[in-house]
C-alpha cells in the first residue's frame, strides 16, 4: 500500500510535467489546428537555458542554492524559451500565412552564425557568419523570393518537423552533444507524511505545475487576451473580423506555450539532472499524446492527460516491465482515439457536408 | 510482346551495372545508391497512401520494421533448411531463393500488419489518423526491442547478406511500375476520388473504408520487402532504424519531392538521402542545414519542387493536400 502511494505521487509529479508540456501543443493546436513538433524542442531549449542561467558565476556565488536562485532560473528560462517560441511563430509559422519579412535573412543568419561557428570557433567569427548570411537573406528577398500564401496545412506540419529537427541538432551544435547534469538549485529535505516519503523536489515539481496551471487558466479566462485567445481558437477568420489582432494572440500563444514548456523543462530537469540536446523529443511527443487524450485544443484536457499518462507510465514501470514503458502512452491513445476520437474533455466536431 | 522486351533488357541492365558499379564507383558510394534505392522504394509506397489516397499516415516505419525482422529471421532461423532443400542448385540461385522467400514474407507479414492497423484507424481523419499511424509504429518498434529470439534491444545480428544493387534496383522498378499502373487505374482513380473529396467519393458509390484499407495495406507491402532488402544488406538491425524519426524523413521526401507525384517521391528520395550524405562532413551542423532547407522548401515552395507533375501521362493537377 505503501509503494502504491509512492508511485501515486511520483506518477502525480511525473504527470503534472507532462500536463505542462501538453498545455503548450494544445493551445497552438487549438489556434492553428497545427502539431507543432517542435514544442518537445522547446522543452529541452528551456532546460539548457535554466543550466546556463545557474551557472552564470555571479548567481552561483550570491544566491548558490536558495529559493531567489531557483525563482530567478525559472523566470529567466522561461522568458528565454517564450522569446524562442515567438521567434518559432514569427520566422517558421507566419510567413505564407501573413505577409511577413526578413524570413530569408533570418534562417540565412542562422546558418552564417552555424558556419561561423564551425570554420571560426570565436564569438566574432559566429557574429560575421551571421551578418553575411543576413545580408545575403535580405538581397534575395529584396530580388523578389517571397513567401508563397500557404494553403495546405500538410506543409505546415512539415515545417514543424523541420524546426524540430532544427533545434535538436542546433541544439547538439550550440550546447554539445554530450549530456549536462542540471545543477541543485532548491535544497533537498525529505518530509515524512505517515510512512510516505516524500522528498521537497516532487513536492516542488507538483505545486509549481499546479500553480502554474492556476495562472494559465486566470490568463486564459479572466483577461482580455485570454478572451481574444478563445476568440481565435474559436473561428480564426471571424476573430479577426471582429478586430482581434490574430497574429498577435498567435504569437501570444505561442510564448505562453513555450514559457509552460521551459518551466516543465526545468522541473523534470530537478527530478532528473540528465540534460542533453535529444531530451525533447520522446516527453514531446507523450506531451502530445496527452493533449490528444484529453481532447485536443481542451486545457483542463490536457491537465487530465497529463496525469494520465504520467500515472501510466509510472504505474507500468513499478509494477511492470519497464522495457514497455515508451508504449504504454501510444496503446492509451490507440484505445482512446478508436473509444472516442474526439478525446476525454474535446468536443466532436461537426463535418460541413 | 513489348513488356517481355522492357523486363528482359532491364534484367540485363541491372546484372551488367551489379557486376560493374562497386569497381567503377567505390564501395562507400554504392551503399549510398542501395540506401537511395531502398528509400525509393518506402517513399513511392508511402506516397501512394499519403499523397494517392491522401490519407496522412507518419508510421511508415512500422511496417517497414515489420518486413526487415520477418524477412531477417525467416532467414536466420529458416535458411539452412531452405537451402538443404535447394542444395542441387548453384549458390546464387540458392541465394535468390531465400531473399525471395524472405521478401514474401515480409511482404505478407508487413501486409497483415497494415491491415490489422488500418481496420481501426482508417476510420479517423487528418491529425488524429497520423497521430494513431505514429503510435502504432512506435508500438511496433517497442514491441520488437522485447522480443529476445530477434535480438531486442541488442539489435538482430548475424543476418546473411543476400540483397545488392540488382535487387534493391529490380524491386524499385517493380514498385514503380505497380504504384504508377495502380493509380491509373479503376482503383487508383478511387484513391484519389477519397483525397479530393471524401464524402463526395462515398456518394458516387466508392467504398471509402475498403480503398483506403487497400491501398494502406498495399502500400505497407512495399514497406515491408524494403525492409527485408534493406536487413539483408547491411546484415545488421536495430529497433533504433525504425524510431519514428525514419517515417518523418520518408515524409519528408515525399513533402520535398511533391504530393501524388511518383518522379516527386523519386526525386525526394534521393535528394534527402544524397543531401545526408554530402552534409555528413558537418557534423550536427548537416542537419541544421537540411532542417532549414526544409522549411525554406515549405515557406517558398509548398506544394512540393515538383508539385503534382508527372512525367507520364499527364493529368489534372492535383491539389494540395489539406
Amino acid at each position: 500500500m505503501e509503494t502504491f502511494l509512492q508511485q501515486v505521487i511520483n506518477g502525480i509529479s511525473q504527470g503534472s510535467a507532462y500536463a505542462l508540456i501538453a498545455l503548450g501543443y494544445t493551445m497552438v493546436y487549438g489556434v492553428l489546428r497545427l502539431i507543432n513538433f517542435a514544442h518537445g524542442d522547446v522543452y529541452m531549449f528551456g532546460a539548457f537555458m535554466g543550466y546556463y542561467l545557474a551557472n552564470i558565476p555571479w548567481i552561483e556565488s550570491r544566491l548558490g542554492t536558495s529559493a531567489a536562485s531557483a525563482v530567478f532560473v525559472m523566470l529567466g528560462a522561461m522568458i528565454l524559451s517564450a522569446g524562442l517560441g515567438i521567434l518559432i511563430e514569427q520566422f517558421a509559422y507566419r510567413p505564407g500565412r501573413s505577409a511577413t519579412r526578413f524570413t530569408l535573412a533570418f534562417w540565412f543568419g542562422v546558418l552564417g552564425a552555424g558556419g561561423g561557428q564551425l570554420v571560426g570557433q570565436t564569438f566574432a567569427s559566429v557574429v560575421l557568419g551571421a551578418v553575411v548570411g543576413i545580408a545575403v537573406g535580405a538581397v534575395l528577398e529584396w530580388l523578389g523570393i517571397r513567401p508563397v500564401r500557404q494553403e495546405s496545412r500538410l506543409a505546415l506540419l512539415i515545417i514543424a518537423i523541420g524546426v524540430s529537427l532544427f533545434l535538436e541538432n542546433g541544439g547538439q551544435q550550440a550546447f554539445g552533444a554530450d549530456p549536462k547534469f542540471f545543477p541543485q538549485i532548491i535544497p533537498t529535505t525529505s518530509l515524512n507524511i505517515g510512512p510516505l516519503n516524500l522528498d521537497s523536489q516532487r513536492v516542488i515539481v507538483l505545486l509549481v505545475s499546479l500553480a502554474l496551471m492556476v495562472v494559465l487558466t486566470v490568463i486564459v479566462q479572466y483577461t482580455k487576451t485570454g478572451k481574444a485567445m478563445r476568440a481565435v481558437s474559436f473561428n480564426l477568420d471571424a476573430a479577426k473580423l471582429m478586430g482581434i489582432n490574430t497574429d498577435r494572440i498567435i504569437a501570444f500563444t505561442f510564448a505562453l506555450g513555450s514559457a509552460l514548456a521551459a518551466a516543465g523543462g526545468i522541473l523534470v530537469s530537478l527530478l532528473y539532472p540528465r540534460i542533453d540536446p535529444l531530451m525533447g523529443v520522446m516527453p514531446g511527443l507523450k506531451a502530445f499524446v496527452a493533449a490528444v487524450l484529453g481532447g485536443i485544443g481542451s486545457i483542463p484536457g490536457a491537465m487530465i492527460g497529463g496525469l494520465i499518462i504520467g500515472m501510466a507510465e509510472v504505474m507500468a514501470v513499478g509494477y511492470g516491465q519497464s522495457t514497455y514503458r515508451d508504449a504504454i502512452a501510444f496503446v492509451i491513445l490507440v484505445l482512446i482515439l478508436l473509444l472516442r476520437p474526439a478525446g476525454i474533455m474535446g468536443k466532436g466536431m461537426i463535418e460541413k457536408v | 510482346m513489348k513488356k517481355w522486351v522492357f523486363w528482359l533488357v532491364a534484367l540485363a541492365a541491372l546484372a551488367a551495372m551489379e557486376s560493374s558499379l562497386r569497381g567503377l564507383i567505390g564501395a562507400y558510394n554504392y551503399q549510398i545508391v542501395i540506401l537511395v534505392g531502398i528509400n525509393i522504394i518506402l517513399a513511392v509506397s508511402l506516397n501512394l497512401i499519403n499523397g494517392y489516397t491522401g490519407q496522412f499516415s507518419i508510421g511508415h516505419a512500422g511496417f517497414y520494421a515489420v518486413g526487415a525482422y520477418t524477412s531477417a529471421s525467416l532467414v536466420f532461423y529458416g535458411g539452412p533448411a531452405i537451402r538443404g532443400a535447394t542444395a542441387f542448385l548453384p549458390q546464387i540461385a540458392q541465394n535468390a531463393v531465400l531473399l525471395l522467400a524472405g521478401i514474401f514474407a515480409a511482404a505478407i507479414a508487413a501486409g497483415i500488419a497494415g491491415w490489422a492497423v488500418g481496420i481501426p484507424s482508417l476510420r479517423l481523419r487528418g491529425d488524429y489518423l497520423a497521430i494513431v499511424t505514429l503510435g502504432f509504429g512506435e508500438i511496433i518498434r517497442v514491441l520488437i526491442l522485447n522480443i529476445d529470439a530477434i535480438g531486442g534491444s541488442r539489435g538482430f545480428s548475424g543476418i546473411p547478406q543476400l540483397s545488392n544493387f540488382f535487387w534493391v534496383y529490380l524491386v524499385v522498378l517493380i514498385t514503380v511500375v505497380t504504384v504508377h499502373n495502380l493509380v491509373n487505374s479503376s482503383y487508383g482513380r478511387a484513391f484519389i476520388s477519397i483525397r479530393d473529396d471524401e464524402i463526395a467519393a462515398e456518394a458516387m458509390g466508392v467504398d471509402t473504408t475498403r480503398y483506403k484499407v487497400m491501398s494502406f495495406v498495399i502500400s505497407s507491402m512495399f514497406a515491408g520487402i524494403a525492409g527485408s532488402l534493406f536487413g539483408h544488406y547491411t546484415m545488421y538491425l536495430h529497433p533504433n532504424s525504425f524510431l519514428f524519426t525514419t517515417s518523418f524523413y520518408l515524409i519528408i521526401m515525399i513533402v520535398i519531392g511533391g504530393l501524388g507525384s511518383i518522379e516527386g517521391a523519386i526525386l525526394g528520395a534521393v535528394l534527402v538521402t544524397v543531401l545526408l550524405e554530402v552534409f555528413r562532413e558537418f557534423g550536427a551542423f548537416r542537419l541544421v542545414n537540411f532542417s532549414i532547407l526544409l522549411v525554406l522548401i515549405m515557406i517558398y515552395r509548398p506544394q512540393g519542387l515538383l508539385g503534382a507533375w508527372t512525367l507520364f501521362r499527364p493529368r489534372k493537377a492535383a491539389p494540395a493536400a489539406k
